[in-house]
């Protein structure tokens, strides 16, 4: 292929991503909503998992955004370094947005910071936002698309603690933040937790926390131990969906985390709503590409 | 069950006997003012373009589509944090005479006293469910403000069985949201201390 129309059809891809994975949840969110629901005991929690079924029913008949809050998006890039477009890649992304703005339409979300002027293209300064991870012996990239509304952003949090305050300051961080802005974030959550040094790298690992499938476990056994800990521990405390109280009040709790400075314990926590809204795509070097997140998905 | 509907303009007693919890839908009009509208009234002090009395206001940001004809489609409208608006709608309330406030999450002790003083209610539309919404929006009738950008501007919508809404705070000043937060706090401790004992990790 050219590479001109290289560029054109990759563009044309993610586009299509794009503006699909905001009609659209993930198989592994469907199946724990549907899973949350069957468990909820309380009549006016139960009506409300019912308006979310018959949203998406919608969502789905109308081809239109689920939520109308498409958030400002967000790309988790794990690049091969041999990928053909590589160098290419940050403007396909822009464009993809811009289209994709257009045809599903998202609602317009980029605003331009000291100058308080919306661009009405959902791309701006360093939007979409994107992050990068390099995979030396790869020629292909996998793809994190994701929506995140204002509502389900506003929770978000990060301190360092000291040593002394350890895993049960993490633990009590977590709960604070969820307790008392929960709520306002549309649960039932899926809560990303960084562990790490420094707000940045507790933060940057919190968010990469929320593209893990729900019902995934950290590979560190005491990490795996502790996120079933908090998800237990913050659904006994049934903020149910929209807060108004039920038997649940999450979708789960995903850690990430790294090594850390002897001296601090960063440590950030990241929410995603229940209309999480996150799509992974695997694309090969000749463009050929899989939808990883959602089961039977059509471009 | 029979549904409960509001239909605007809503009066005094139509308010009067609801309590937090209970469901209503509304039918009439409800016009989406968020953020910038509210501070435009109170702090600018500029006039609101829409009469509001007896009437009802949708904490959102839609997303709207312009057709053909020049008019609007609505595409997709759920609630925003209402707390967002909490600074000054106690305000709002007196000057407006609105008697429906719409959102997601809860308000906080000056919403409270607006609705107790002023007779006015605020509910709860399930978050994220905007296509739900959308199509229970019968007609966007006019746009105002439309310099504020696609999210804020007032969009004025005539309605049918909009809902479910969930009473948060009644004319009396409960508010369920802040009496739900209080028995998460509660709760918290205790579910710590059981967590704690299984995460000394630093020996
Ligand atoms: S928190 Fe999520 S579901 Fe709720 S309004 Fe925001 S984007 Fe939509």
């Amino acid at each position: 292929m050219e590479k001109q129309a290289a560029v054109q059809s990759l563009t044309d891809t993610m586009a299509k991503f794009t503006a699909y994975i905001g009609k659209h949840l993930p198989t592994d969110v469907e199946k724990k909503l549907a899973e949350l629901r069957a468990k909820e005991t309380k009549p006016l929690a139960k009506a409300i998992y019912l308006s979310m079924a018959e949203n998406q029913e919608a969502a789905n008949r109308l081809d239109r955004p689920s939520c109308q809050d498409t958030g400002v998006i967000q790309y988790f890039v794990t690049a091969g370094a041999k990928f053909p477009l590589l160098g290419e890649l940050a403007e396909i992304l822009e464009e993809a947005t811009r289209e994709a703005t257009r045809t599903a339409p998202l609602r317009h979300n980029a605003v331009e910071t000291f100058v308080e002027k919306n661009t009405g293209t959902n791309t701006g300064t360093k939007v979409p936002w994107l992050d990068w991870d390099i995979v030396p012996d790869d020629d292909g990239v996998t793809i994190d698309v994701y929506m995140a509304g204002g509502g389900c952003t506003l929770p978000g949090s990060a301190t360092v603690l000291m040593p002394g305050q350890g895993y049960e300051g993490v633990a009590e961080f977590v709960f604070n933040v969820i307790s008392s802005r929960g709520v306002n974030a549309c649960p039932p959550l899926l809560v990303g937790v960084g562990v790490s040094t420094a707000v940045e790298t507790a933060a940057r690992l919190s968010k990469k926390a929320l593209m893990r499938p729900v019902g995934s476990h950290n590979a560190d056994p005491n990490a795996a131990k502790m996120e079933t800990l908090l998800e237990d521990g913050l659904n006994e405390m049934g903020i149910g969906p929209q807060g108004l109280t039920g038997t649940n009040s999450v979708m789960g709790v995903n850690i990430e985390s790294s090594a850390r400075h002897p001296s601090t314990i960063g440590v950030a926590v990241n929410t995603g709503c229940w209309a999480h809204r996150r799509g992974r795509i695997r694309i090969n070097a000749d463009l050929s590409y899989e939808i990883l997140t959602h089961e039977g998905a059509k471009l | 069950m029979n549904k409960k509907v509001l239909t605007t303009p809503i009066k005094d007693e139509d308010l009067e006997d609801l309590r937090v919890g209970d469901v209503v839908y509304l039918t009439g009009h409800i016009v989406t003012c968020r953020d910038v509208a509210h501070r435009r009234l109170i702090e600018l002090k500029r006039e609101l373009p829409v009469d509001l009395k007896g009437g009802a206001i949708f904490h959102a940001g839609p997303i709207v589509r312009k057709l053909d004809d020049g008019k609007f489609e609505m595409v997709s409208i759920g609630p925003t944090t209402s707390m967002r608006m909490e600074k000054f709608e106690r305000e709002f309330i007196e000057q407006t005479g609105v008697k429906l406030i719409v959102g997601k999450g809860g308000m906080g002790p000056l919403t409270e006293e607006g609705c107790k003083k002023h007779k006015a209610v605020h509910a709860i539309f399930p978050g994220g469910c905007a296509v739900l919404a959308a199509t229970q929006v019968e007609e966007i009738e006019r746009a105002e403000w439309q310099d504020l950008g696609m999210p804020e501007t007032l969009w004025v919508n005539r309605v049918k069985e909009l809902g479910p809404l969930i009473i948060s705070i009644d004319t009396q000043g409960n508010n369920l949201i802040e009496k739900n937060k209080a028995e998460f706090n509660a709760k918290k401790g205790p579910i710590l201390e059981k967590i704690y004992s299984q995460v000394s990790f630093i020996k």
